[in-house]
């Protein structure tokens, strides 16, 4: 029996040797963390799981009934010393790897700063973080550097033992922002800012991707985490800038419609404000402001006169937003800001993309034309006309 | 006809609505037509839908509803792991610049189809069909509380099932993955029906589920039979009403958030909307204080399985029944406390991911008590290796393996490097094929010869029992080193070719499963042809303890001829031990529910609404709301709900199981 199972293992171990377990091998120190988490509390359990296991074939095979040599006590059925182990057993191993999880919750909590780039060298508190504002896109990933002033779609690059500061968010569905070589995952969700810290130790190029499924094109929504060292780190930095081009609120309203599979892609300046206007979903000019909204709401909110603040909805991401038996879709029209005046039209954006709904990649968009929302019965509603 | 006028009758069904440019869903269509005409011709042939009406469909004896609900469980699992092969066969072949053989649109249906279909239709219907055929015969209850309510709960459940098989062939299903995350399962970012076939499938579906929970819970607090206190009531009813309180104080949480995102899918409120004060966080959070609840509703009727298997085939007292007891008890109420685990990810403070995680942690406490309760009852056994013994060997095996990277997904830290890669995806079939499908099928071999008087063939079994362990470790392991290396889950395509060799080997253990769920279908058929030879007419095939052997296999219509009275925990192993004597006597007429169509119909009025309101058919809801009103207001005009089973016609039944005993002596 046991000869088989060391049998069964051989392809295993042969199969550790050559394939890249970057979830027990990474490049970043709060992986590697990660990853010594991961071992030990493996290992604490392994004390109490190994035992079970073993007397589970051990009684199994000695208890058989065909050994009548084994005793047999049919009305056997308590011991107070026994239950005391079998209840106690499996709590002292909680209990240690309660603790162990307490601390090595809080020790790498994503949004807290780094205290070390790795086990030997405290970071350097002179010097700023890598600040990077990432976005996940349907379905691609926009990285900007606020401090560079450039942005890049699907590739992201960082200079070797110098803390990042990540700022996450998404345009329309959730995605989760992942580098396994780097540090844990963690969402990207709209509207919502997460954060992660994370220093890489060693140079070289390593997979980012969605890990939260988002729809048709996620299988495709990766991108290159490159560790550089600093020189290397200018160097792509001065790549991006000569790329040229510039990031503004239209490119991104372009840029943000979905499409899959899309190459690198590099701009040498990028709107200063982009980011926050993302985070606040109001990119599009008119549109009120996740954190005006909140402040106002905050403030007891604009009363009755404030449900009629808003404007036709135009331009989605995907046609169709509204729902059949609802009002047409609208948004709340911004108030205080300078290129929000309420009132002014919004036409100038962008009218709606394809008004069929996608299916997927290399599928033709269905024929039918999709029920409106105003055609329900057989009753027209006046349509926006916008 | 003008289109408007087609709008009013169809809504948004047309023609473009059935997948033709689907060749695998067309001929998957073709298949399943031609053998559902071939059943029908041949009910019709033999003229059977009289019988199947009065004696099945209508049916509310709980053994008949139990069994219906096994057929309806075994039909699922085949919907389903087809679409596992499916799964396992794209991303064994979409490698190298391939882009495999689904496309996105129909991929993505597929996964979400797999995982809706294997917890609320297969594994749900088998936990909820035993539960439903034992926990009666198992108190001394001629019946559940609410008969006609058990058949209405059966049938919602196969009215959400329907629902689910039309997407198949009318339009199409979500594709959002199985718990349908806003946005993307909302209007904006799914504006098709996927969503509302998921959403009204499980509305129906999970008014039968809450129902019948009520139904048992009622049954296992008022109909035990004299001296079954609570503590001598067997481990498995126990389970089973642990289950049934998760299902009715989890369901409701599940039927408020799916209607909460229908109405921002129809009628455009903003729950779950990312903007006008929507929060998508809010669906995750309410969709998984149901989600993890209904993991325990589901396990916990398995452990009840492995505890009355592992006392009888090893013809011994099960080893700490108080503590077994408490330790579902504290099972049921911290499975409430847990739920953030689910997405540690999602940004939660530290303190709060600790908190969840060690709630999380503890859990394994009192389960790893139950383990050591079973072992220990092995201890010093007499252990028989029949069927319902093997799988809950290797369920001991292989659920301690679930357990343990479970606690370690609990850990957040590492929870963040694992979460939603195939890792997760290995743990959580770990324990639910474990766990649960061979608690199920471990219930099937051992309640079978009760349920029909016939043992299941051994040798077709013994195939199914092989090649379903070895398909789940070689489909499964790979996933679990899949996930070490980063891989996420609900890919379609891949770029790296050294991972494409433990696809292969996972796509090996799909075809192992097919193979272990092919003989078993063969075990039923080739148990079915040699029922003379595996017949068992003691009624207590396996020198058991419970009371459900004390009565003749198959149980008469009215269970227990007279209500037995208890004196101890394993109540027939007492009876057997202190010669208890049958009465052959003094029969009484007994008092039962009679049949009714209404549940079937009010189910079918449900499931008609739910299509209506998929397709935004306005009329058609309407007609069958009413017509559900109306229908069960006058089921309550039905004064025909009861009748006696005369004297003599229990003396008849009694007096045959007599002379069968005698015989068989």
């Amino acid at each position: 029996m046991s000869r088989l199972k060391i049998l069964a293992l051989l392809p295993l171990v042969a199969a550790l040797s050559g394939c890249d377990y970057i979830v027990l091998a990474p490049a970043g120190d709060i992986a590697a963390q990660q990853r010594d988490l991961v071992i030990i509390s493996t290992v604490l359990m392994l004390l109490i799981v190994v035992p079970v296991m073993a007397l589970t074939v051990l009684f199994a095979w000695r208890y058989r009934q065909s050994n009548t040599q084994a005793r047999y006590e049919p009305e056997w059925d308590h011991s107070t010393k026994l239950e005391l182990v079998i209840w106690s057993a499996p709590l002292l191993i909680i209990v240690c790897l309660g603790a162990l999880t307490w601390m090595g919750t809080h020790l790498l909590d994503p949004y807290r700063t780094l205290g070390r780039i790795h086990a030997e060298r405290a970071v350097d508190q002179s010097k700023a973080p890598l600040e990077v504002d990432v976005v996940a896109l349907d379905w691609k990933w926009l990285f900007i550097y606020p401090d560079y002033g450039i942005a890049t779609v699907n590739e992201l690059a960082a200079p070797v033992d110098r803390p990042i500061t990540f700022r996450i968010t998404a345009s329309s569905v959730m995605n989760s922002f992942y580098i396994p070589a780097l540090a844990g995952q963690i969402y990207a969700m709209p509207g919502m800012e997460t954060k992660l810290h994370a220093v890489v130790n060693h140079a070289g190029t390593y997979k980012g991707f969605s890990a939260n499924y988002s729809g048709a094109g996620f299988s495709g929504m990766h991108f290159n985490f490159q560790g550089l060292d600093d020189k290397g780190f200018d160097t792509w930095v001065a790549k991006a800038k000569s790329a040229g081009g510039s990031l503004g609120r239209a490119e991104y309203l372009q840029l943000e419609k979905p499409s899959q599979n899309e190459p690198v892609r590099r701009w040498g300046t990028v709107d200063a404000d982009l980011y926050r206007l993302i985070l606040n979903m109001c990119v599009e000019t008119g549109k009120m402001c996740q954190s005006e909204m909140m402040a106002i709401d905050a403030k007891g909110g604009n009363g009755h006169q404030g449900l009629n603040n808003t404007l036709p909805l135009t331009y989605d991401k995907y046609a169709r937003r509204g729902a059949p038996l609802g009002p047409e879709p609208v948004f709340v029209a911004g108030t205080c800001t300078p290129d929000a005046p309420q009132g002014k039209t919004t036409a100038s954006i962008t009218a709606p993309v394809d008004t069929a709904p996608l299916l997927g990649a290399g599928l033709k968009r269905p024929s039918f034309t999709p029920l409106k929302s105003s055609s329900f019965f057989l009753g027209q509603r006046p349509k926006s006309d916008s | 006809m003008s289109p408007d006028l087609l709008k009013l009758i169809f809504g948004r069904l047309g023609l473009e609505s059935l997948p033709l440019h689907e060749p695998i869903v067309v001929g998957t269509f073709v298949v399943v037509a031609l053998g559902g005409a071939a059943l029908l011709g041949g009910l019709t042939y033999f003229r059977l839908w009289g019988y199947l009406w009065r004696e099945w469909f209508t049916t509310v004896d709980h053994k008949r509803i139990g069994i219906m609900y096994m057929i309806l469980g075994i039909v699922m699992l085949l919907r389903g792991f087809a679409d596992a092969l499916m799964m396992r066969g794209q991303q064994m072949l979409a490698f190298g610049g391939s882009e495999g053989y689904l496309n996105a649109h129909h991929y993505d249906q597929v996964f979400t189809a797999h995982g809706v279909i294997m917890i609320f239709f297969v594994a749900m219907p088998l936990v909820t069909g035993l539960m439903n055929y034992v926990v009666p015969l198992q108190i001394g209850a001629r019946d559940v509380s609410f008969p006609f309510l058990n058949n209405f709960s059966f049938w919602m459940t196969v009215g959400g099932a329907v629902l689910v098989m039309a997407s198949l062939f009318i339009g199409e299903f979500a594709r959002t993955g199985w718990l349908a995350y806003p946005p993307l399962s909302n209007i904006g970012y799914s504006p098709d029906v996927g969503v509302d076939y998921y959403i009204w499938a499980l509305q129906v579906a999970g008014v039968g589920t809450t129902l019948s929970g009520i139904n048992l819970i009622c049954t296992i607090v008022k109909l035990r039979c004299p001296g079954m206190t609570m503590m001598k009531m067997p481990v498995f009813t126990w389970t089973s009403l642990c289950t049934n309180v998760l299902i009715v104080a989890s369901f409701p949480v599940l039927t408020v958030v799916l209607a909460l995102l229908s109405l921002d899918r129809y009628v455009g409120t903003n729950f779950f909307t990312n903007d006008f004060g929507g929060s998508p966080m809010m669906y995750v959070n309410l969709i998984w204080i149901w989600g993890h609840p209904e993991v325990y509703i589901l396990v916990l009727p398995a452990f009840g399985i492995f505890s009355e298997v592992t006392s009888t085939f090893s013809g011994k007292r099960l080893f700490g029944y108080t503590s077994m007891v408490y330790a579902t008890v504290v099972i049921t109420i911290l499975s409430y406390l847990v739920w953030l685990h689910h997405f540690f990810t999602m940004g939660s403070g530290a303190s709060v991911n600790s908190f969840f995680g060690i709630t999380t942690m503890i859990i394994s406490i009192p389960t790893g008590a139950k383990m050591f309760n079973w072992l220990f009852t092995m201890y010093r056994g007499r252990i028989r290796y029949e069927l319902p013994m093997m799988w809950t060997i290797a369920f001991m095996l292989t659920f301690v393996i679930g357990g343990m990277t479970g606690v370690l997904l609990a850990v957040p830290p590492a929870d963040f490097v694992l979460h939603n890669s195939l890792f997760l995806i290995a743990h959580f079939h770990n324990v639910i094929i474990g766990g649960v499908v061979f608690g199920a099928f471990a219930g099937i071999n051992y309640w079978f010869p009760k349920a029909f008087g016939f043992k299941l063939d051994p040798f077709w079994g013994k195939m199914s029992f092989w090649f379903w362990v070895t398909g789940f470790y070689l489909a499964f392991m790979p996933l679990y080193v899949l996930g070490l290396m980063g891989v996420t889950r609900r890919l379609r395509v891949f770029d790296d070719p050294s991972l494409q060799i433990w696809f292969v080997i996972a796509a090996i253990g799909a075809v192992f499963v097919f193979i272990g769920i092919l003989s078993m279908l063969m075990q039923f058929a080739v148990s079915l042809l040699k029922r003379e030879q595996l017949k068992d007419v003691t009624g207590d095939p396996w020198d058991a303890r419970t009371l459900e052997w004390a009565t003749s296999s198959p149980p008469p219509d009215y269970n227990f001829a007279f209500t037995p009275v208890v004196h101890d925990n394993d109540a027939w192993w007492d009876m057997k031990r202190r010669g208890y004597q049958r009465p052959l006597t003094g029969f009484k007429p007994i008092h039962m529910p009679s049949s009714t169509g209404t549940g079937i119909i009010l189910a079918g009025f449900a499931t008609a609404m739910g299509f209506a309101l998929v397709w935004y058919m306005w009329w058609l809801a309407a007609v069958s709301f009413i017509a559900m009103l109306a229908v069960g207001i006058g089921h309550t005009f039905n004064y025909h709900r009861d009748f006696d089973i005369p004297a003599e016609d229990v003396i008849r039944t009694e007096d045959a199981r007599t002379k069968l005993l005698a015989g068989a002596k």
